[in-house]
């Protein structure tokens, strides 16, 4: 009985705002968690759509991130979403078109500007349909403070060795933290320092999908090695950085304190702020090692509504969310997420421009616990988190990580139980 | 009776009587029912049923806690959670309560001057918000601009410093103390309204009979303040193994480093609300709730039937 009450009440209020919405044809309205951005579609992105497209109005109609995937369940559910729909990477957005809410979207022409890799966040377990324009991405690397690299006569490192070495030389001469980074949340430890690092070892793609059809195990050399070359940084973390939590890693870098930060490039933003004189360089790849392979994780995508009374005009906006212009909008408004599309973008601030000028270089990969290997208990990515933070707490060998990781995996999926 | 039916009672008649026990009763009963009672029952019925890989539910009688009590998988969490929550409420025994105490036994001695001004501080953190204290412990624990490390330092006990809240075989001692600096507050108060209950003529006796004042603290208010410390440790009881708040805001859900400082709330709340990449599970959610219920139940059932009973009250 409450529970009917509360839902109908809900449906009853995002009526009245989808309605407003689809009142006319050529209206179309889009769902977003992003309400961060919203002045920047409302004032760069629709208005540069519209410019082209002068017969179709669109609005930009964000929810809050912590509330949007259940308001637009509900939404879903009582028919009364927009036309478009921003979709989360992922489980959360394959649940959504195995149900029917999201439509097919393989025949937009410009999908062809996007790599397998851009899509396979918003694809099908079997490959064959994807359901969402990828939008952004996030890429991980170091930012390093230029002044501090100046003061002491240090140049960006090519290889791990030379990495060490130079963090060898800050740790030496004693008045800055040589590398930036906590383990008290955790996710710091896996997503900037194993996910950031891994891929150049597991030959990114190649070693992800390896993973998800059973051919490579969590204890093989590679993973081993990640967690291995993540011990060595153990000695030049900060003072403490046990108890050290994010928004500390952040002022440590922000302040001029630290000399190297394993970064994702959404920190780009924020150091910004606090005006640091930064630059960047590629996770280093092992002695040896020619190729190079980045961390360039898929993050947001824009996909259509299955019920929407406006699908033509919506897909007219779909493909035009896959083009170049689009592309350097999104670039140039958002510093730290970039447009997944291969098209050529020149993005101002030139840090940023760093970050993306890697794909050029490198082959591109997203975190390997994203896809369908956290969907059991125990929890794949939860598991990293916690065996990341402990190898960089120095109470467990790379070799216990990498076992436990396997082991959690075997524990319910079935490509890894041979 | 038939008669005292007709008289009615306290002048009412029968009807008028159960109206207005029914005007009294209903707003508890209402409110209860509809936050306390329907939502614990809900619980209870949500950790029958399993989710099937389709998201439909299917009734799967008690076998929620047959996995949660022995796969592995369930059963390792479960327990470590257990075993920290133990140890959180354990500390808080031995050193919220005893403090609480003296505090009160302090606070009521009739000489203590600014005595309001110091309850009203030491009451003071149980009502600022479990983030700000969080957040606050966090900065002067802090490793890098901590004032605990410049304060260790100024005195020569440097070497002594840890990261205590990142350190395994630290953080849950650590977040215990921070909670018990936090909630310090109210085995106080409770006990000093105990003691001042006391009548002054008992101490004047004593007085008389040649006992000074931590003897009579000792044979005649501690006695006499029982029940008061009864209740005292029922209610640590109940809030510890309820405590979520404290944990999440310092450590997050997966309550590192290595879940050394995962209680039972955490755990349910990682396992019913899902984190970063695992999704919620509300069958095995619920059972966890479930669990934490019959923890506390059994917690105080044994204190009811067994101790409570047996305590002797005085009335003055």
């Amino acid at each position: 009985m409450l529970k009917l009450g509360l839902k109908s009440i809900l449906l009853a209020a995002v009526a009245v705002t989808a309605f407003a919405g689809t009142a006319s044809a050529g209206k179309l309205s889009i769902e977003s968690w992003r309400n961060d951005d919203a002045a920047i579609w409302k004032d760069k992105i629709i208005p540069a759509f519209q410019k082209s497209h002068p017969d179709i109005t669109v609005e930009f109609n964000p929810t809050a991130p912590k509330e949007y995937n259940a308001a637009l369940n509900a939404r879903l559910e009582g028919g009364t979403a927009g036309d478009i729909i921003t979709c989360r990477p992922f489980d959360a957005s394959l649940e959504l078109f195995n149900k029917g809410n999201l439509a097919s979207l393989n025949d937009l022409s410009n999908m062809k500007n996007f790599s397998d890799v851009a899509k396979s966040a918003w694809t099908t377990d079997d490959g064959k349909t994807t359901f969402c324009v990828p939008m952004g991405s996030v890429i991980h690397g170091f930012i390093y403070n230029k002044d501090i690299f100046t003061e002491l006569g240090l140049t960006e490192p090519k290889t791990e060795e030379e990495f060490l070495a130079l963090l060898e030389k800050v740790k030496a001469n004693g008045k800055y933290t040589p590398l930036v980074l906590g383990t008290n949340d955790q996710w710091e430890a896996a997503t900037m320092g194993f996910q950031n690092i891994g891929p150049n070892y597991w030959k990114g793609e190649e070693g992800r999908k390896a993973l998800i059809d059973g051919s490579a195990k969590l204890t093989d050399a590679p993973y081993v090695d990640t967690f291995k070359a993540l011990a060595k940084w153990s000695p030049y973390l900060g003072d403490g950085y046990k108890a050290q939590p994010y928004p500390d890693s952040q002022n440590l870098f922000g302040l001029g304190k630290g000399a190297v930060y394993a970064a994702g490039s959404w920190d780009i933003s924020t150091f910004r702020g606090q005006k640091v004189n930064m630059g960047a360089f590629k996770a280093p790849p092992p002695a040896g090692q020619k190729d190079c392979y980045i961390s360039d994780h898929t993050d947001i995508g824009i996909g259509l509504n299955a019920k929407s009374a406006n699908s033509a005009d919506a897909k007219v906006f779909l493909d035009w969310i896959g083009s170049e212009e689009f592309a350097g909008i999104f670039a140039n408004a958002l510093p730290g997420f970039f447009p997944l599309s291969n098209s050529k973008v020149t993005i101002s601030d030139d840090v940023a421009q760093t970050f993306v000028s890697w794909r050029g270089e490198c082959k591109s990969t997203i975190r390997n616990s994203y896809q369908i290997l956290s969907r059991g208990t125990p929890n794949l990515e939860n598991e990293m988190w916690n065996v990341s933070a402990q190898v960089l707490n120095g109470t467990m060998t790379p070799d216990a990580a990498a076992a436990q990781l396997e082991d959690g995996l075997k524990k319910w999926y079935a490509p890894h139980q041979k | 009776m038939a008669q005292q039916k007709d008289i009615g009672i306290v002048g009412l008649n029968r009807n008028a009587y159960l109206l207005m026990l029914a005007f009294f009763l209903a707003p508890a009963l209402i409110i209860y029912s509809v936050f306390s009672i329907y939502p614990l029952f809900a619980t209870i019925v949500n950790s029958l049923y399993l989710k099937q890989p389709d998201g439909s539910l299917v009734f799967n009688g008690l076998g929620n806690f047959k996995t949660l009590l022995t796969d592995t998988t369930w059963s390792g969490p479960f327990w470590n959670a257990f075993r920290n929550n133990c140890w959180f409420f354990v500390i808080h025994m031995c050193v919220q309560n005893p403090i609480g105490l003296a505090l009160a036994a302090l606070l009521s001695l009739p000489r203590l001057r600014l005595a309001a001004t110091y309850r009203t501080l030491i009451f003071m953190p149980t009502m600022l918000s479990v983030v700000i204290i969080g957040f606050t412990w966090q900065l002067i624990l802090s490793p890098l601009w901590g004032i605990a490390k410049m304060i260790l330092a100024s005195v020569g006990l440097g070497s002594f410093f840890m990261p205590w809240l990142g350190v395994e075989s630290t953080a849950l001692l650590t977040t215990s103390l921070i909670s018990v600096w936090q909630f310090v507050g109210i085995p106080m108060i409770l006990i000093y309204t105990a003691l001042l209950a006391i009548p002054d003529e008992l101490i004047d006796a004593a007085t008389v009979d040649g006992l000074n004042q931590f003897q009579a603290f000792f044979w005649i208010k501690l006695p006499l303040i029982l029940p008061a410390l009864g209740l005292v440790s029922v209610l640590t009881f109940v809030n510890n193994f309820n405590a979520f708040d404290l944990i999440y805001a310092m450590k997050g859900a997966l309550a590192g480093p290595n879940y050394s400082t995962d209680i039972m709330g955490t755990l349910f709340y990682r396992t019913f609300f899902g984190n970063q990449l695992q999704l919620g599970d509300r069958s095995m959610g619920s059972t966890i709730a479930t669990m934490m219920f019959l923890i506390i139940l059994i917690g105080i059932s044994i204190y009811l039937f067994l101790i409570q009973r047996r305590m002797q009250r005085y009335s003055f």
